[in-house]
Formats: C-alpha cells, structure tokens, sequence
C-alpha cells in the first residue's frame, strides 16, 4: 500500500555528515538521524498493524469456495471478486437466525445519534454554569462529578438494570415508577448518556472555562443574561472542544459491547452491531466469508470518521483515552 | 445481484423498519431539543433575582440528577448488593469477596488478570514508543503513524474478529486460511497447534489483540512528547557525545517519562476492563477468563448478583487509583501549560 512511499520518502544516510553539521541546523541533524534500518524498521512495523486488517477486507471480497479453501493471499494469484457476501450478511434471513445485518446496523446508528448529542447538550450546559455562573458549592459538586470517573460503569449494572426493569422501591413505597422501559432504546441512551457526562462535563469545563473573560464580561455588561451568554457567545466558541467529544463519544458508543448487551436485553429490535457480530462469532464460526464481511461493516463507520476527521479524532480519543 | 419477487417482500420490511427506527431516533433527539428550548426560552424570561438561581437549577439540574441516578446511587448499592445472597435476599457478609479470592478458578482469573495487566500495557507501550522513536526522525511519518494509530478507532468485537481470523488453524494437511497457522509452516513448523485452544499460549494471543489496539494511543501520545523536547536539549548532549541509543535512554526517556507514566497506566485501566475481546474469541473459556468477563458471565449468565457485584467492587477498587492518578496528571499537565 503506502509503504514504498516511506521507503522513498526517508532520506539518505547520513550519520558522518550530521556530526560536522553547523549547530545552527538542529531541525536538519535530527531528521538526518534517519537511518535505513530504522526506515526498515517502519516499514515492518507498519505492514505487521495493517496486515490483518487488510486480510479481513480482502478475504471479505472473495467468493465463499475460496475463502474457506485457501489463505486469503492466494487472492493475488486468483483475483476473484465478489460482493454476494455482503449481500447475504447484511441481507440474507438464511443463517444463524435474526436476519441479515442490516438492521443491526440501523440498531447502531440509532443508539449512536442520540447518545452522542444528548450527553453534549446536557454536559456543555453543565460546564458552564460550573465555570461561569459559579455560586456557592459549585466547586464542590464540580469536584464530585470530576472525581466520578474513577467509578467504572460495571459498578453501575445491576442497579440501573433493576431500575429500568422494575423501578425503584424503598420500605415498600415506589419512589421510582417502572417505565417499562426495556426492549426499547431508551436504556442503552440513559445508560451511555449518564455514563459518559463526568468525562463530558470535565473536558468541556477544562475548555469553557479557558475562554476570556473579557468576552464574557462584555456580554453580561450588554445586558445579556446569563443563558443568552451561553447560548450566543459559550456555546459557538466552545464548538472545537465540543466536536473533540461528539468524535470520541460517538466512537465510544458505536464500539461499546458491555453497555449494549446488558441494556439492550438481548433484544434484536435494539440489539447493536457489535451485539449481535459478537454471537455471531460463536455461531458462524467457520463460515469466513461472512464473518469478516460482517467485521468489515462494523469497523467501516470509524475509519471513515478517522480518516475524514482525523485531527478532532486525535484530540478526542486523546482527551477520552481515561474513560471507563 | 438478483432480487427475486420473494426475497423483495423482506427488503420492504428492512426499509419500514428502519424508517421506524430512524423516528423514534428523531423523536428522542427533537424532543431532547424541544425541552431545552422551551426551558431556555422561559429562563431567559426570568428577570431579577431570580435569573441567577433558576439559570444553575435548569443547566446544572438535568447533569446532577442523571449522575446522581447513573453513578452515585447505582454504586452505592453494588456495594451493598455484594453483601447480599444471589437472590439480593439475605446478608452474607463477606461471603461473597472470600469467593472471588478462594475459589480456585477465581485465584487463576485474578492471576490471568493481573497477567494482561502487566503484559499488555508494557508491549504496547514499547511498540508505541519504538515506533515514535523511529518515526520522529522520519520525513513522511504521517502514513505509517495513521496507519498504526487506525486500530484505535475499530471496536474490540472488530479487532476480535480480525485477530481470530489470524489466528485460524486447520488440520496441517490442508491448506491453511489463518496466516499465522501458514507463515508457522513456511517456517517449517510441521503441525502448528490450534492456537485458541492451546493453553497458556491463548491468553498471551489474546493480548496481542489489545497491545494491537493500544500500540497507536502510545504512539500518538509518546510522539507528541518526543517533539515537546527542546531541540537545544537533544543538541547539547549530541556535543556531549550522545548518539543513538545513548542519547534515546539517557536524555529521552528520562525528558518523556511522566507520559510514558501516563500511556502505562491509561492502557492498565482499559486492560483491567478488558471484556470484548475474551467475551467476543472465547467467551473465556479454554483457562481465557479475565475478572471483568467473569464480573459479567457471574451476573447476567448465571444470575449470581451476589457475586457478580463483589467483582464489579473488586474491578473498582483496582481501577480507582490508577483513574485517580491519571486525571490528577491530565490536570497537573494543563495547569503547567
């Protein structure tokens, strides 16, 4: 793939050369540190990350005789290209029982969409009462939310499980009525939206709370209240910070397996992607056709958002990478 | 493609239910909207002494109390749940921790765990910070930086699949489809083994899922620390003689090493919690399980709630420091900055 490009790309051997090089030129001495065997180095490293997934994309091409009777690098020698078996994964009632994949993958966005924006919504508000309208215990409870992240969302399971599923009962009273709520997506959005605001609400704090005070102070002498200050002047400065999170929060949620599949109840009607490609792994064990064409659809969705968005994507997954 | 008169019937059926799907996803984001515009609209309405507290009341309202309800109680009462029976019905005191630590396929999960936690942060952070070593003196890094970063984006259950078909064995007399099981015979290994069968090699292939995923984080963050080095630092101790290796261990590392602290523990955090990929490769079987696996199968297979929640506390009570020491460094960061 890209891999002659470096080998090109890096330059010539230099180490004698960056010994007499003039002080002045540091920039320059460090690039010629660049040896052939650390180019050869990258390259290896980088064929041994990509290689399987490389082998998962193409043996998903391949008709299902070839991909269960050879190695998927025998495709070089005979290039048979198909696309049946995305055709019958995503489509197909035929095997493993519930259907094609495709509504597995509307299942996936459907959860995605509201678990990213609504956690968003709530936690940009949050933040900014938090950083600008501040009043007394303000520091304390933001101190307990940021200190939340330490609680891992298996501790939360069991309780929110019981909760959803028969509301909350104290000494006999409900205090908490049953919404009956599973089998729908209203769970996994609760679930995925509580679980994520002590991360949310302290990457957008760290954010909103930098933004000059000078431009806030002006807003207020204006005679803007304070909601006309975050809804006009926070919220369009805060946007970087924001789209930061939506990438990681979406990526987070459209790769969670644990949340979906205690909360989805193992339901098909809600069941994500990831769900239902985790038993198929069981029961579709040897047919590899459709197992990596099914792999292949489910990673698709982030590499494009990687690719496409890369440079949010980094400070997202950077800034997220202490969630749990 | 052939779309026979049959196989349309399903196909309109996928449509409207998707399309039902897509509305109640409308619904649910419309009317999130809707109740925050109608809040706004009458909060902004509120004039005097009353702007103030009702703006805190309406934004911080909504956060505190979904916290409240997500995380706060709900630990709470694991914690209590862990001192209860399996049904939640009678206390048992500690019964249920002197489990987790004397039943003898719980000291191996423990062990197993404790394995990944050492193994797996301590590759990945090496190929991280071998890469970003070669890589930093490198003209075009951006190709195999993305290239090795990319992992990061694709789901456990994603990487699951890849590495299982990886690791693939066949009878040795037939042609083999997983390349592990073919460039084994190219090396002339005869009867290469069935290797998610094998036990202990399968728990150290497990890990190489997660060292693959975690590799690209490292990368990223250790590379952005190598160019945060002040260029005089690097050139001051080539005068001094430093090069290669040297130079690496004797002014990088030790330039770098609260990040490289950072990586080792972001990655231990998520390695305690691994749970895709032994649930998606082996469902933790062949001597596979790991505690947060385990913490799963425990609760919601076999209905133990008594003893799964000990092990969710057991899962909390490892992670907790290491999240702790983590935000205190991000924050310590941004605070120097």
């Amino acid at each position: 793939m890209s891999t002659p490009e470096i080998a090109v790309g890096a330059p010539a051997p230099a180490g004698a050369a960056a010994a007499v090089a003039p002080l002045s030129n540091v920039k320059k001495i460090r690039k010629s540190f660049s040896t052939p065997i650390a180019s050869v180095l990258v390259v290896i490293l980088t064929v041994l990350w990509t290689l399987p997934t490389f082998g998962l994309a193409v043996t998903s091409l391949r008709p299902k005789l070839d991909a269960n009777s050879n190695g998927w690098w025998n495709f070089f020698i005979h290039p048979h290209l198909t696309m049946a078996n995305y055709n019958s994964i995503l489509f197909s009632n035929s095997f493993g029982g519930g259907g094609g994949l495709f509504p597995y993958m509307v299942n996936s966005l459907a959860i995605c969409i509201p678990a990213t924006l609504i956690p968003i919504g709530i936690a940009s508000m949050a933040a900014y009462v938090l950083a600008w309208v501040r009043f007394r215990g303000s520091d304390l409870i933001f101190f307990t939310i940021f200190a939340l992240q330490v609680v891992p969302l298996q501790m939360s399971l069991v309780p929110l499980l019981q909760l959803y599923s028969g509301g909350a009962h104290l000494f006999g009273v409900t205090i908490f009525p049953n919404l009956h709520l599973s089998g729908s997506y209203a769970p996994i959005w609760l679930s995925h939206t509580m679980f994520s605001l002590p991360l949310a609400i302290f990457l957008l704090h760290n954010f909103i709370s930098q933004l000059p005070e000078s431009v806030i102070e002006a807003a207020r002498v204006d005679g803007a209240n304070p909601m006309r200050v975050f809804r006009s002047i926070v919220l369009p400065l805060a946007m970087p910070a924001i789209a930061s999170f939506a990438i990681f929060q979406f990526i987070w949620v459209w790769n969670d397996l644990l949340v979906a599949l205690t909360f989805g109840g193992g339901s098909a009607k809600v069941q994500p992607l990831t769900a239902r490609l985790s038993q198929l792994t069981g029961s579709l064990g040897s047919k590899w056709e459709l197992l990596t064409a099914g792999g292949f659809i489910s990673i698709v969705i982030p590499m494009i958002v990687f690719f496409a968005l890369q440079r949010y994507f980094v400070r997202g997954m950077l800034a997220g990478s202490v969630k749990g | 493609m052939l779309v026979s008169a049959a196989s349309a019937l399903p196909l309109a059926s996928t449509v409207s239910d998707s399309l039902v799907k897509m509305v109640s996803v409308i619904e649910a984001v419309g009317g999130f909207v809707a109740i925050v515009l109608v809040i706004f609209f009458f909060a902004g309405r509120a004039t005097g002494r009353f702007q103030r507290p009702l703006t805190i009341a309406v934004c911080l309202g909504p956060a505190v109390i979904l916290v409240l309800i997500g995380l706060v109680i709900p630990a709470l009462r694991t914690m209590y749940l862990s001192l209860l029976n399996s049904g939640s019905t009678k206390t048992v005191g500690f019964k249920n921790y002197w489990w987790v630590f004397h039943d003898p396929n719980n000291r191996s999960t423990l062990i197993r765990t404790f394995e990944w936690l050492i193994i797996a942060p301590a590759f990945a952070t090496g190929f991280g910070l071998l890469v970003a070593i070669l890589v930093d003196r490198m003209k075009h890094q951006s190709v195999p930086k993305s290239l090795i970063f990319l992992p990061t984006a694709i789901s456990f259950v994603g990487a699951s699949i890849i590495w299982k078909f990886v690791f693939t064995a066949r009878d040795p007399r037939q042609s083999q489809i997983g390349i592990l099981s073919a460039v084994a015979i190219k090396l002339g290994w005869r009867s290469p083994p069935n290797w998610l069968l094998s036990i202990p090699l399968n728990t150290f292939l497990l890990m190489v899922i997660m060292i693959w995923i975690q590799a690209g984080f490292a990368m990223v963050v250790l590379s952005a620390a190598l160019k945060g080095i002040p260029d005089e630092i690097v050139e001051a101790a080539r005068m001094d003689g430093a090069t290669g290796f040297k130079l690496f261990w004797t002014v990088q590392i030790p330039m770098i090493r609260r990040t490289l602290v950072v990586v080792v523990t972001t990655i231990m955090i998520a390695t305690l919690k691994v749970f895709d990929i032994v649930r998606t490769v082996t469902g933790g079987n062949f001597n596979t399980q790991v505690l947060s696996n385990k913490m799963y199968s425990e609760t919601f297979v076999a209905f133990e709630t008594g003893r799964g929640s000990a092990l969710a506390v057991v899962l909390f009570l490892a992670v907790a420091p290491l999240v702790a020491y983590n935000v205190m460094q991000m924050r310590k960061e941004r605070a120097t900055r």
